[in-house]
């Protein structure tokens, strides 16, 4: 296939950046879009130049670390696929690709395609966890989980926490990634105890972070690579009133 | 006749494991091991490389009990650690089925299944642990499967007759990986753990012969820094990646574990390398990686490959009699489940005979047609879904319309730096978890064995030893020579790698060592390969280290140097491997010794000549490894031929 690629270029974080061209010609259409950004950066190399700095690690969707918002779709044009299942046999011969980073506040960029997404990492430490010291749990078959609710905790668990929700929402909101970790650990009788502080702790530090408010324009759960359901934002929401209505403490 | 590449030392021992009754030794070790005082802890200073399963769980439990932990992985979150993308589950002798499962079982079928190439003393630990690692998960919230009654649901897994593997449909190491995540971000927000995502760790710094630090690289400006502590504990993982194709991440990479055996921490067993049967076959020149499809497939799905070879039809148009359902035909009682190793090499055989199926004939057929009869295609896809979902999106082909093409890859190594009972290699100071390790699997890693090793290193069994050596060694600060001395080295080696400005990329010397190592030390090994590959590798590193480009600049997010490094401690790597390999001329497990096999082309233990673990000693970079041996002793599980007939 030949194709055009239209990259974004930005050497520093300070930095203004831009779009630059480049051509390929000869990529498989069996190649992963990643791996053609291999074959673009060793090009690049051979020329003396500095090559395109992409973040990508396991290269089977599951790490979450990569990301591409590819001709304006975070992780491109295939549902519920993440940038480095994507394949390009999914493109068109001389198609002409737009290749760029994470869009959003809370994400800034380091270098060409690579954001800092440390605020998912605030997120998690504000509450998305439910307290189990080493050692203190009791038989694992004390407390049966009926089978719905491990599956639907199973579902919003799934979230690999790659930030394609907050890159596609017009707000840059992560109530997506959010939710679903609000709703996993909600959904475990484990996870009770907590369950009101937790929600309360982790959207304030959401916020604190500048990601921006949800409005339910469901952008986030059609970016989704795993397909996380847009419901995980209504129990979000249900419990966060829950926990700040009547008088609960906070 | 193999003393040519390399010379014999003194033999070694594990000196930690206690004697007596062999349930009773873990207890009894942590009865011995000296406390260190709760309101002294926080003092105490820990440093983990990696978040994985291993380093995840240790940072959480040790932060959990007080130390002063500061912690470190080169990806942009502790979340992504390669331990994420196992998929098929996790072993306990929970013996929930009731089907005559115990500790004791477990015990047995992993030092068998580790072709008697591994410590009695450590894998019944770790057969005993299981059990409560289920437990900490399971309270974590860590959703695993269930039955309709809320129970915990298993699985029989690759190379065992019962059930006890405990998984989370295909991405159980994606959820146990979270679950240590959680619990080590919650000791980050109270002030134990301090983390540092995107630095890799570079040296190691040294006084008085102990671990007391690193030097690592930040990988967003460049920057050398240097930490100080009272242990230094590696969890950064395999070093798969030698081979280039893999089933590891791109990331991973042996510098940390090969930067500690240059310091003297010892290295053992790097030949024994784990080849997946079931992943998906190589596609052309551009393949960066290899992936796979979880084992789980074989409970299921039936191999087969046309019985005539050169067999061009379409897989629906082969009928039932011209097919060779070659494990079932080969191996009647394990069929499909044969362990890894074996299901691995059975591939190759028919591959080699020209029956292999798909471009280039490198692959077999992993067939869900009669499981799709069986259960219906709703079942089917409850259990395997997301896998096939995932094959589909890879390949472009349907696997409920048309059989998998699957072919083997490299996928774990069972070696590591050699480690005590406590978990301590042979530098004081330094503890090694997880895949870092050689521990516990011996030659040969059974299936759904390596979360749970993971997991019991870091949140059972590295706290309750490393705290023994703290207690008795009260170590001062550092001083600064050595640790100038660190930063240094650090320093020249970027600055040589920057300085070559050849012609030829990174990459294109990591793929060409990696056709080296899978060609001459892959699946099947001979003496003439090998003494091959010991002429090919040092050849092409000295041409590595005069050619290689390296673009940008050292003081910056820089890709190409991060890979530079880890493609430079491979080649030092791969040709110890090589070497390693050279001198066991038997087979055993995941490694196969073409001069070593029976009449029916089963591997052939030599446990008069082999029962040892092989830990090499560094000997600089011309130097001939030294070999010192521990011998393996088994008083209860006896050494057997393997046989899955």
């Amino acid at each position: 296939m030949k194709l055009t690629l239209r990259v974004w270029r930005q050497r520093r974080p300070e930095d203004k950046g831009a779009m630059v061209e480049y051509e390929l010609d000869d990529i498989s259409p069996d190649a992963s879009f990643l791996e053609m950004l291999d074959v673009l950066n060793e090009k690049l190399i051979a020329s003396g130049e500095d090559p395109v700095a992409f973040d990508h690690d396991c290269r089977e969707g599951i790490c979450g670390m990569c990301s591409l918002v590819i001709n304006g779709t975070p992780h491109g044009p295939e549902r519920a696929t993440t940038t480095c299942q994507l394949h390009m046999r999914k493109f068109k011969d001389r198609e002409v690709i737009d290749v760029e980073p994470w869009r959003a506040a809370a994400f800034p960029v380091v270098k060409d395609l690579v954001v800092d997404r440390s605020a998912f990492d605030r997120i998690i430490q504000a509450g998305g966890y439910i307290t189990a010291p080493t050692g203190t749990a009791p038989e694992a078959h004390a407390t049966p989980v009926p089978k719905p609710d491990a599956d639907q905790a199973f579902e919003a668990a799934e979230c690999i926490g790659c930030g394609a929700c907050v890159a596609a929402c017009p707000n840059g909101s992560a109530a997506l990634f959010l939710g679903a970790k609000v709703t996993h650990l909600g959904l475990m009788p484990q996870g009770q105890p907590e369950r009101w502080d937790r929600v309360v702790s982790m959207l304030d530090t959401h916020d604190a972070e500048g990601f921006g408010g949800c409005t339910n324009t469901g952008e986030c759960t059609a970016a989704c690579p795993k397909g996380i359901p847009l419901d995980v934002i209504g129990r979000l929401n249900h419990d966060y009133l829950k926990a700040t209505a009547g008088g609960r403490k906070r | 006749m193999y003393d040519d590449f390399h010379d014999s030392g003194a033999p070694i021992a594990d000196a930690k494991a206690p004697a007596g009754p062999i349930e009773d030794r873990w207890t009894t070790r942590k009865f011995d091991a000296k406390q260190v005082n709760p309101a002294n802890k926080r003092k105490k200073k820990i440093i983990i490389i990696g978040t994985g399963l291993a380093g995840g769980a240790a940072g959480a439990t040790l932060g959990e009990a007080g130390y002063h932990v500061v912690q470190f992985c080169f990806q942009d979150s502790p979340r992504r650690a390669h331990s994420i993308a196992a998929q098929g589950g996790i072993n306990a002798a929970k013996n929930y089925r009731n089907d005559g499962d115990s500790v004791y079982r477990l015990f047995y079928e992993t030092v068998k299944g580790g072709d008697f190439r591994s410590r009695e003393s450590n894998v019944y630990r770790l057969a005993d642990i299981s059990r409560n690692i289920i437990d900490q998960c399971v309270a974590q919230g860590v959703p695993f499967a269930r039955e309709y009654g809320g129970l915990l649901d298993n699985r029989s897994f690759g190379g065992t007759q019962v059930s006890r593997t405990f998984y989370a449909r295909g991405q159980t190491g994606q959820q146990l990986l979270l679950g240590a995540y959680q619990a080590l971000m919650r000791q980050v927000e109270a002030g134990n753990v301090e983390l540092h995502p995107r630095h890799e760790m570079l040296d190691l710094i040294m006084e008085d012969g102990r671990a007391r630090g690193v030097v690592v690289r930040n990988l967003i400006n460049g920057e050398i820094e240097h930490h100080t502590a009272d242990a230094v504990v590696l969890a950064s993982g395999g070093y798969g990646n030698v081979y280039f194709l893999s089933t590891n991440a791109m990331g991973s990479n042996v510098t940390a574990s090969w930067r500690a055996h240059r310091h003297g921490a010892l290295f053992a067993n790097p030949c024994y390398t784990q080849i997946h049967p079931t992943c998906i076959p190589v596609s052309g020149d551009h393949q960066s990686k290899l992936t796979l499809m979880s084992e789980s497939l074989r409970n299921d799905g039936r191999v087969w490959v046309p019985k005539k070879g050169g067999d061009t039809r379409k897989p629906a148009d082969i009928p039932e009699d011209e097919r060779d359902y070659y494990l079932e035909r080969i191996y009647p009682s394990f069929g499909n489940l044969v362990p890894r190793d074996i299901a691995s090499r059975a591939a190759k055989n028919v591959c080699d005979e020209g029956r292999g199926v798909g471009p280039g004939g490198l692959g077999v057929y992993l067939d869900f047609a009669d499981a799709i009869d069986r259960l219906g295609r709703d079942k089917v896809e409850a259990k395997y879904g997301n896998l096939f979902e995932m094959y589909e999106r890879i390949t472009g082909e349907n696997p409920y319309d048309t059989p998998m093409r699957i072919y083997p890859a490299v996928h774990y190594t069972m070696g590591g730096l050699w480690v005590d009972y406590d978990l301590e290699s042979t530098i004081p100071g330094l503890f090694v978890i997880g895949e870092a390790n050689f521990s516990d699997h011996g030659a040969n890693r059974l299936g759904a064995s390596a979360l749970m090793q993971g997991l019991a290193d870091g949140y059972f069994v590295l706290p309750n030893t490393i705290g023994d050596y703290i207690a008795r060694n009260a170590l001062g600060p550092v001083a600064e020579s050595a640790v100038a001395e660190a930063e240094e080295r650090v320093r020249t080696r970027i600055e040589k790698l920057l300085s070559i400005d050849g012609d030829r990329s990174v990459d294109s010397f990591h793929r060409e060592l990696g056709h080296i190592m899978w060609e001459y030390c892959g699946m099947e090994r001979t003496e003439e390969g090998l003494r091959k590959a010991l002429s090919l590798i040092p050849e092409l590193r000295k041409e590595f280290w005069t050619r290689v480009k390296v673009t940008g600049k050292g003081e910056e997010l820089n890709q190409q140097l991060e890979k530079a490094g880890r493609v430079a401690d491979f080649f030092e790597l791969a040709e110890l491997m090589v070497i390693d390999a050279l001198h066991r001329t038997e087979s055993c497990g995941g490694h196969f010794r073409a001069e070593s096999q029976d009449d029916d082309g089963e591997a052939k233990r030599d446990d008069d000549g082999f029962s040892y673990v092989a830990a090499w000693e560094w000997a600089g970079e011309d130097g001939r490894p030294v070999l010192h041996k521990e011998a393996l002793e088994f008083e209860y599980v006896k050494p057997t031929q393997r046989s899955y007939k």
